[in-house]
């Protein structure tokens, strides 16, 4: 048996923000910028987070392309495309201030796509009415976390902890106040101690088998505040993104951006059609991602699938030029890693778990979550995008929010007098936890992450029916247990065996809060759909998902009302329909 | 930052882990240099054969007339051109890694040991930030090889073209390219500009630095064209004055 | 179905060896995939950093048959299998664990670089074309892989890494890179050129153009960045006409 130090170093700060994605980048700078002492801690290397893969732009109705284009727009594309189920008051902060956010980083640095008159270039993408999304080619996502990683690391008062796993939350009676993890690299265990914990981890797709989702992707945000008893809301709702490449089996799932799209790429079946036009003729390929990628499924499963199981995309009437200028990552992806040239043939695509619409319950105006001293920022908190995310929506809700978070927790923060204490007892509950797979005999966790992954791509994927989602809760119960008996060789020291012994059992967590949520709801809506019960439902349309966690430990899945959209904003939808 | 030690600050001259014919390029790019130096040599120290009819060798022009010179001619205009691609930013890694080995390849060990290494920062290399001077001169002397190459028309009062013409205006225009695709022009033209659309001299300047850049892409290949070029005029003339073969006249 | 060998280098920061491993080869299968499959089949706690596994955020830097490259980029199909392939971390930086280098002596460099300083805090007034920051552009793909750094032999071979002495530290390709972004910005009014010959050590650079050779994003480093900056650098420290010109003139 390996011999562990059972020690632990502390740090104090007045925030903690958990996870260095844009969301939780954006939240230290807004904390710091209060005077607050903030620690950044994230589990990659500063500048890796998953904001790196988002491609297509940012959703910010500036007007720039569109001058008709304004934040009531904006609003409504949201809503709709989240089909009436967000929280009304998120998208309507988002739309209003995303186009600050966008000048703001300016300031800080990023450098866009310019129109001919000196301006920032916005491009269509799938359920905007305008032409919306700031974008740099196809790697929007690294200039937004390039821009804001400089911007932090020159702002006083922000500690960055790089590779640094926060396992735990500790309470101390009802308010968060403290923070538990690891080194990866060193394996030693640290304890952050604050007045306010903001979580920006992220979402949960690395619980699927087939996701343009990185390792880091596990849920950790999602299971930690659901851990300290916050409610979670709508965790039905995945999003699959129509696109991802099909082959190479090795890259399967990786993502092909929604850029493609809006520069004009046409999707095709075997058989050469253009089968968008059957499925949504007014929008076509830019038809919302949970109509395009239900569409595909249904081509696939009807025999009309290209040779592995996709369907085609091509772009290359656009020329070599524009398409290398204007996609130039996806160029080299499918060149690179699948042999093929989009200048002069299509690309094979299918659907890929992609985002998590659901998330932890906050409160729009300061992302506090239901606990308090606990907040919320970016994928990983629920409400904003309802049952179905936008393209681009994703990058603007992280700035957006991810400030809210930082003025929230800072205002908060600003409350409280002195750092809480910490429960001693709890922190020696977390050391006993994430040693015991050093002490036991048991599975290897990397066979039941698999069996987890087949398990929810199968049961609880694109469509969903009673009897497999049943199945699957029944299945995760097993999975949940044999995750407590994992056994891990080797020592701490950056042993990613060890990393997902606890990353599994916070998968498998999540996972049944997926299925049990998509099993209550008894309608197909954006994100979820029910072969069984395959049209809206009045009833559903008003309640969101929640979950929460028993004194007993044991997950409960209820409902509550949707939050009440006040007139005014109700006006514009009837104004649209007259 | 507990230890920042490279495992490889002990490798020693060649060690790799790479299995490729790395050692291809600098063997190639040593020997290449390495001829033209040697004719090079021997050519300037001819002092005769380097002009026949309207032709003249680049190695000679422009034509001085230096009585108290004790050597030949070609040693008052060779350390103009020498010291341009001396300091031209391709050369430098091509003797840098042929023949300074420092380093012969890419993650391969390096000659110099470990911490001894000053780079461009001491005598003699920091004069390698006075190459925009010797890029000033190389500019004259494409001037001067120019008006040869005009010059190579000239028949006795008659204009005619022969391969020694064709030779020579080849051989302008590629040290033209290789000339003007210099980096420091490609500077001093419009790169040092921070702002290409502030006023319209800028605007001039963008178009300016696009253009040398579009050239400047291929500057290495330049280099090479031009540097054999300029060796095989100086010998096609040098072929033909002392006889051992006769200029074609094509017109 | 074919077989691939691998040879993986596990150890830590007291040495190690190289231990072989085998691998059924699929169509496409890159080098992190091999190191996955490793994972998952022999040896769980192999350590290897990776992210997106789509060559956009720069982890999964190592050394494959002594070439650095991005793991999730290289293809096993463009080896002869009949060979075992050599997986190492990267030399330049320490290593941690296996595959794993502690890289944080980069982030210790960004830190020195003077961040973006507009000239004007009103970005509604600004008009920026795309000319003007084609090239900044250009700089801005870089998603810091650290290859560069890797393969630059003043930072590789002669440990130019002394964060606490400028005379023994050279910031490297990729913050050369950093710097020409920030120079180039039409609206940035920083001047970091005196910081990239005193402190950033452009002078060790022998433009030797490694880091160009194994940049993943084809960013032309050595001519688009390290040679303008140096070319700034002679403008004000090295040129003698424009040294007397300011002297004469006064200007900056």
């Amino acid at each position: 048996m390996a011999m562990i130090d059972t020690r632990y170093e502390t740090h104090e700060h007045d925030v903690i923000v958990v996870g260095a994605g844009g969301a939780g980048i954006r939240a230290a700078i807004e904390a710091a910028e209060q005077g607050l002492r903030v620690a950044l801690v994230c589990k990659s290397l500063l500048g890796k987070a998953h904001t790196v893969m988002a491609e297509g732009g940012i959703a910010a109705a500036m007007g720039n392309v569109d001058p008709a284009d304004n934040w009531q727009v904006h609003f409504m594309d949201t809503m709709k495309g989240g089909k009436f189920l967000n929280n009304w008051r998120m998208a309507q902060i988002h739309a209003q201030e995303a186009p600050d956010r966008i000048r703001e980083l300016e300031l800080w640095g990023a450098v866009f796509d310019r129109t001919p008159d000196g301006k920032i270039l916005q491009r269509p993408f799938g359920g905007h009415t305008y032409r919306r999304l700031c974008h740099v080619g196809d790697r929007t996502g690294l200039e937004i976390i390039r821009t804001l990683q400089d911007k932090a690391v020159h702002t006083p008062n922000i500690d960055v902890f790089m590779e640094c796993t926060i396992s735990h939350l500790i309470k101390n009676g009802d308010e968060v106040t403290a923070a538990f993890g690891y080194w990866r690299e060193t394996g030693k265990f640290v304890l952050f101690k604050a007045k306010a914990v903001v979580l920006a981890t992220g979402g949960i797709g690395k619980a699927f088998k087939v996701t343009s989702n990185s390792w880091e992707y596990t849920g950790d945000g999602h299971v930690l505040a659901y851990d300290v008893g916050a409610d979670l809301i709508d965790m039905e709702f995945v999003q699959f993104h129509p696109t991802g490449m099909v082959w190479p089996p090795g890259v399967a799932g990786l993502l092909v951006t929604e850029a493609v799209r809006g520069e004009g790429g046409i999707l095709t079946n075997s058989k050469g059609e253009r089968f968008m036009e059957k499925y949504d003729p007014a929008r076509m390929e830019l038809s919302t991602r949970d109509i395009v990628a239900k569409s595909i499924y249904t081509e696939v499963k009807e025999g009309r699938g290209s040779p592995h199981g996709g369907v085609f995309l091509d772009v290359s009437h656009r020329g070599a030029d524009y398409v290398k200028r204007r996609l130039p990552s996806m160029y080299h992806q499918f060149k690179e890693l699948a042999d093929v040239d989009i200048t002069t043939g299509p690309m094979e695509v299918g659907p890929t778990t992609h985002y998590v619409m659901g998330g932890v319950k906050v409160d729009p105006e300061t992302a506090q979550s239901t606990v308090p001293g606990l907040f919320a920022a970016g994928e990983v908190a629920g409400g904003m995008h309802g049952a179905n995310r936008l393209g681009g929506n994703s990058l603007s809700d992280l700035l957006v929010f991810g400030r809210r978070a930082g003025m929230g927790a800072a205002t908060y923060a600003k409350g409280v007098a002195s750092i809480p204490a910490v429960d001693e007892a709890a922190v020696q509950r977390a050391i006993a936890e994430m040693v015991e797979p050093f002490e036991r005999k048991g599975e290897n966790p990397y066979t039941i992450h698999q069996e987890l992954q087949m398990m929810m791509q199968a049961n609880v994927g694109i469509v969903r029916i009673d009897a497999d989602l049943r199945k699957a809760i029944e299945q995760l119960k097993r999975i949940q247990e044999r995750a407590k008996t994992t056994s891990i060789s080797g020592s701490v020291t950056y042993n990613p065996g060890w990393h997902l012994a606890k990353d599994l059992k916070t998968m498998a967590t999540i996972s049944e809060a997926v299925a049990r949520c998509a099993l209550q709801r008894t309608e197909s809506r954006g994100g979820h759909t029910r072969l069984d019960y395959a049209e809206y439902d009045p009833y559903w349309s008003t309640v969101n998902s929640i979950v929460r966690k028993n004194a007993d430990g044991s997950m409960e899945v209820t409902t509550a009302p949707l939050p009440v959209m006040p007139e005014e904003l109700k006006k514009l939808f009837e104004e649209e329909k007259r | 930052m507990a230890n920042s030690r490279s495992m490889a600050i002990n490798d020693k001259l060649g060690q790799t882990e790479r299995r490729d014919s790395w050692w291809i390029e600098p063997l190639l790019s040593g020997l290449g240099l390495g001829l033209f130096g040697i004719y090079a040599t021997w050519a300037a120290f001819q002092g005769t054969n380097f002009e026949w009819g309207p032709y003249l060798s680049p190695f000679y022009s422009p034509h001085i007339n230096a009585p108290w010179f004790p050597l030949s001619p070609a040693f008052l205009i060779l350390p103009f051109p020498l010291l341009f691609r001396a300091t031209c930013y391709y050369y430098r890694k091509a003797y840098y890694r042929a023949y300074f080995m420092s380093p012969p390849g890419c993650a391969v060990g390096p000659a110099q040991k470990g911490g001894t290494y000053t780079g461009e920062t001491k005598f003699p290399f920091i004069l390698q930030n006075l190459h925009r001077y010797f890029f000033y001169f190389a500019a004259i002397f494409i001037l001067i090889l120019t008006y040869d190459a005009l010059l190579a028309f000239n028949f006795d009062g008659r204009f005619g073209i022969g391969v020694g013409t064709l030779i020579m205006v080849a051989n302008v225009i590629f040290l033209g390219l290789y000339t003007f695709s210099c980096h420091s022009w490609r500077h001093i033209v419009g790169g040092k500009e921070d702002c290409f659309s502030c006023d319209k001299m800028s605007k001039l300047k963008h178009g300016a630095w696009s253009r040398v850049s579009i050239i400047n892409e291929n500057h290495m290949r330049w280099a090479w064209i031009s540097l054999f070029t300029v060796g095989f005029t100086d010998l096609y003339i040098r072929l033909v004055a002392s006889g051992v073969i006769n200029d074609l006249r094509i017109l | 179905m074919a077989e691939a060998r691998l040879k993986v280098y596990r150890g830590d920061s007291g040495g190690g060896q190289y231990v072989e491993y085998k691998v059924p080869v699929e169509a496409g299968m890159v080098i992190l995939d091999a190191i996955h499959y490793i994972q998952g089949a022999y040896a769980p706690d192999l350590a290897v950093r990776w992210n997106c596994k789509a060559a956009k955020c720069g982890s999964c830097s190592g050394e494959v048959n002594g070439k650095p490259s991005l793991m999730c980029k290289t293809r096993l199909d463009d080896f002869d299998l009949s060979e075992p392939i050599e997986v190492r971390p990267i030399k330049t930086f320490p290593v941690v664990k296996d595959l794993v280098t502690d890289v944080s002596w980069n982030y210790e460099i960004n830190k020195r670089i003077v961040p973006f300083t507009p000239t004007n805090t009103n970005t509604d007034e600004w008009k920026i074309y795309q000319d003007d920051v084609d090239r900044v552009q250009e700089f801005r793909k870089c998603i810091e892989c650290f290859l560069c750094q890797n393969v630059c032999h003043v930072l590789r071979n002669h440990d130019k890494k002394d964060l606490d002495d400028p005379k023994h530290l050279f910031a490297g390709p990729r913050f050369m890179v950093r710097i020409a972004s920030l120079e180039m910005h039409p609206m940035d009014g920083a001047n970091r050129v005196p910081f990239t010959k005193n402190e950033a050590g452009i002078g060790y650079c022998n433009i030797t153009k490694c880091c160009t050779e194994v940049c993943p994003e084809d960013i032309h480093i050595t001519d688009n960045a390290i040679i303008p900056m140096k070319e700034r650098v002679v403008d004000e420290f090295y040129d003698p006409v424009l040294m007397i010109w300011r002297k004469m003139t006064g200007k900056k």
